[in-house]
């Protein structure tokens, strides 16, 4: 039985230590004194400070790495995460802010010196709004229970992560989340109308609100997707909509990489725009299939497009898609005829990582390219896995581009994760190369932290810096993440 | 200056003497009249990239918008936020860049459906106060790889940098389009109509109500599009919808009626030519009919324009008359007013301290000189 893990490139480099800032020695001998006065601002119950118990805090879902904090603190209200920060700010402590601590790029991993400040305890629904179609929520409220609480209306939250049953609405702000339905309704940062945020020094503020668009510069779209550097979000004002009447899938096999890539252009060129278009490879089929017996065919390649409506609209739709693949001979067209054969066909998507953990190790990509780029990305990926002697499955939403290369290795083999480590890396440069990028929708955290001098020339990463300088000028608000750490270095220095 | 590549425009910029006056056309001259040299990015022109099977457009800064909208025509596409024209409304002329409508994040009617200019936008090449060349995004729909400064980038208006080149998201143009008129309602019952057709499932893309519309009467627009059986479908749903409204409620399907009908409200026609200012409200659509209706007991002869379901205000009032509101949670921007009244009043609502701080702050970093548009938006 293997592990269910994704690894990071650093893990594997050098010595496989995850490389992160020395911890600041005479904060930790501070501890003590620190912890007395979070417990001064907060319920006895909301500091946590036991060796064992500050564990549970040690990482996020990127497992590979650990490092329990000095201590987590669970505020219950923006009044609190303020007194929490103003503590922080004055005793010079790192802060990790960590929502529901589902990011696979390690956004929410502490360092010995830092307290985490987990949101998990503000959970409430502020205010519905079905008229102006909106919801105010505080933000470890989950992204699946936002759309519970509009549910009895027919509403929904858009924003659909595959972890949305377990993530933050504050976690998906930080990285400005997608999902599989984003190619219709788009991401995090489409969605979101406003919040309230803490500043690094208590401070609070409120950006936006129940209103469209920015009074002065869009503040708002520069707090999303920030990875918790700028400012603790405590509470989101967020769009809600109408569900469609139903929504129906497609599944399509294909006997090439290259024609289902094809296949995805022609739709997307066509002027119809499904709410989804999933992709899997031969690799990705055979496991879930063995897996979760969802009955897809055995086929190189198979798309999954989703359209919405009433059933003359899905009718009307689904007959121009499948005109449209017919004229890429596919293997198998299956629509689906009741909710029962719907889920079926989402069942092997759905259970596709779980699947392929189970043959192996795998290493979890989230490069970003242009859709027409497709057919030639997996061209190369197939002649790159062959070159690399190692297996890459691909599952991803291939109607924005936003790929999702699983990389299989064993972890036991010597040399196996040196390979696997450069394989990513080659893939996520081809990303970028061809006009894509290292992250759709994961967040660089402190797993991609060292490719984005790939995407960006020091002076873009310099100017990104330099709007951190503004919001947290001492560097204390998550600091080691997102900026390679030479980067950033002597900013963090100069703060201590 | 009207420099013709990135590094020449840098070079003018590093080696500014004063004051830049940044525009693209110069067609939307809106906020406190900037005296500086102007810099122009119009030679800044070309589209470089478009791929529609991606739904993608990469363009110079400088291109008119004109062209865009051409070459995605020819592949039946276009921008999907409907970019005013803000020319006859403002009185200005010359031709409209792309890069000034993501300066100004210019939306239309569309926008309560597919968001705003910044929704759109992918990614941004540009030009800080200091001369940097720098860049942030890409073309991809999805990016998450460092800060947002593309969204930063919009509405900032050449405040923070000098765009020279931009990559934005399309839009197939659908095959069908529908609009349904409801006559005669009054705002209240405009705007609760307007709320009821939002938030039903047919994807509604422009909700408008003129109080007094074109022929003098009161009309309230939903617009749908989509495929033909779609819109046939959905049209038919939203008159059933409407039926309690007790309102008239007619379908039109005439496609240079509904082109003519939606540029009526995207440009607001109805204020163009005239002599008062013209102020834009931004604000919770169930607010807005109080809102208008405080105003307009001052002002009874205010000319008045709903969009976005309520969400966009548009008055026309008196000239020189200063129409801030404090007791509603949005804001308002002054477009159209002489120069003295935009010396005066501040055209960009004063925002709360501690984000005038922050935003001062990002200005510092990315113009320290404070030469790019000083002072435009406040």
């Amino acid at each position: 039985m293997f592990k269910l893990v994704i690894f990071p490139y650093q893990y594997w480099k050098g010595n496989r230590d995850m490389e992160m800032p020395a911890p600041d020695q005479s904060i930790i001998a501070r501890k003590a004194r620190i912890v007395d006065r979070l417990r001064s601002v907060l319920p006895a119950d909301a500091v946590i400070e036991d060796e064992v118990e500050t564990r549970a805090y040690e990482c996020d879902a990127l497992t590979a790495y650990r490092c329990p904090p000095l201590a987590a603190v669970l505020p219950a209200s923006t009044k609190e995460v303020s007194e929490v920060l103003k503590v922080c700010h004055a005793e010079g402590v790192p802060v990790v802010p960590r929502g529901a601590g589902t990011s696979l790029a390690g956004g929410a991993l502490p360092t010995a010196d830092s307290v985490i400040l987990g949101v998990a305890r503000m959970t409430e629904v502020l205010e519905t709004d079905y008229d102006n179609r909106f919801i105010r929520v505080q933000s470890g409220r989950t992204n699946l229970s936002v759309s519970g609480a509009v549910e009895e209306e027919d509403f929904f939250y858009a924003p659909d992560p595959s972890s949305q049953l377990a993530c933050a609405i504050a976690g998906n702000i930080a990285m400005n989340s997608g999902g599989a339905h984003c190619l219709k309704y788009g991401v995090t940062t489409n969605n979101l109308l406003g919040v309230t945020m803490v500043m690094m020094d208590g401070e609070i503020v409120e950006i936006g609100g129940a209103h469209l668009d920015a009074a002065g510069l869009d503040l708002l779209g520069l707090i999303c997707g920030s990875e918790g550097q700028l400012g603790v979000v405590t509470e989101a004002t967020l769009r809600i909509l109408r569900k469609p009447e139903g929504a129906r899938p497609v599944l399509m096999g294909f006997d090439s990489n290259e024609v289902a890539g094809q296949c995805v252009s022609d739709i997307i060129k066509a002027g119809i725009l499904p709410v989804a278009i999933e992709f899997m490879d031969r690799p990705c089929i055979r496991a879930t299939e063995a897996f979760a017996g969802a009955g897809y065919p055995d086929c190189e390649a198979l798309l999954i497009v989703e359209v919405e409506g009433s059933d003359e609209e899905i009718e009307a739709q689904l007959s121009r898609i499948n005109a449209i693949a017919r004229t890429h001979n596919p293997v198998e067209l299956r629509e689906s005829g009741s909710a029962e054969e719907s889920a079926k066909i989402w069942l092997g998507r759905k259970s596709a990582f779980g699947a392929m953990g189970q043959i192996n190790d795998y290493m979890c990509l989230d490069g970003t390219i242009p859709v027409s780029q497709l057919p030639y990305v997996l061209r190369r990926i197939g002649e790159m896995s062959k070159e690399y002697g190692l297996d890459v499955g691909n599952v991803f939403h291939a109607g924005d581009g936003n790929m999702h290369p699983l990389i299989l290795f064993d972890a036991n083999k010597p040399g196996d994760l040196e390979l696997c480590e450069a394989f990513g890396a080659d893939i996520l440069k081809l990303c970028v190369e061809v006009g894509g990028c290292l992250t759709g929708e994961h967040g660089v955290g402190i797993e991609k932290r060292d490719l984005m001098v790939d995407q960006y020339d020091p002076e873009d990463l310099e100017i990104q810096m330099a709007v951190k300088d503004v919001f947290d000028p001492d560097w204390l608000l998550n600091p080691a993440k997102v900026f390679p750490l030479a980067s950033s270095q002597e900013r963090r220095i100069a703060a201590e | 200056m009207r420099p013709e590549n990135e590094a020449a425009m840098a070079e003018m910029v590093k080696t500014a003497a004063g004051p830049l006056r940044v525009i693209g056309g110069g067609t939307r001259d809106i906020g406190a009249p900037v005296e500086g040299e102007t810099l122009s990015t119009a030679k800044m022109s070309g589209v470089s990239l478009y791929e529609p099977g991606a739904l993608t457009i990469v363009a110079g800064a400088g291109t008119p918008l004109a062209e865009i909208e051409a070459v995605l025509a020819a592949e039946e596409q276009r921008l999907a936020f409907e970019p005013m024209d803000h020319r006859p409304l403002l009185g200005t002329s010359g031709e409209p860049t792309i890069g000034g409508v993501v300066a100004a994040n210019v939306s239309g009617p569309r926008r309560i459906q597919v968001g705003s200019c910044r929704d759109s936008l992918l990614g941004v090449r540009f030009v800080d106060g200091a001369g940097r060349v720098l860049k942030n995004g890409g073309r991809v729909m999805k990016n998450v790889t460092g800060y947002d400064l593309v969204k930063l980038m919009a509405g900032s208006w050449g405040t923070l940098g000098v765009l020279s080149e931009v990559s934005l998201k399309v839009q197939a143009i659908p095959e069908a389009s529908a609009c349904v008129l409801l006559n005669g309602l009054d705002d209240v019952a405009a705007v609760n109509a307007m709320s009821m057709a939002l938030g039903s499932p047919y994807d509604i893309t422009g909700a408008a109500h003129a109080p007094v519309g074109v022929d003098g009467h009161p009309v309230t627009m939903i617009r749908i599009e989509g495929l033909e059986a779609s819109v046939a479908y959905r049209a038919e749903k939203l008159k059933a919808l409407f039926a309690k409204t007790g309102a008239e409620v007619l379908v039109e399907r005439t496609p240079e009626k509904l082109t003519a009908g939606w540029k009526w409200v995207r440009d607001a026609e109805l204020m163009q030519g005239g002599a008062g200012d013209v102020w834009r409200y931004s604000l919770k659509p169930s607010d807005a009919p109080q809102v208008v209706a405080d105003i307009q007991e001052q002002h009874p002869e205010i000319k008045v324009l709903y969009d976005w379901g309520g969400g966009l205000v548009w008055v026309e009032a008196p000239a020189g008359t200063d129409l801030r509101r404090s007791e509603f949670a949005g804001h308002a921007t002054l477009v159209r007013a002489s120069n003295a009244t935009r010396r005066a009043v501040p055209a960009f609502q004063p925002e709360p301290a501690p984000l005038v701080t922050i935003s001062k702050g990002l200005r510092a970093k990315f113009d320290p000189r404070g030469i790019l548009n000083p002072g435009l938006m406040g």
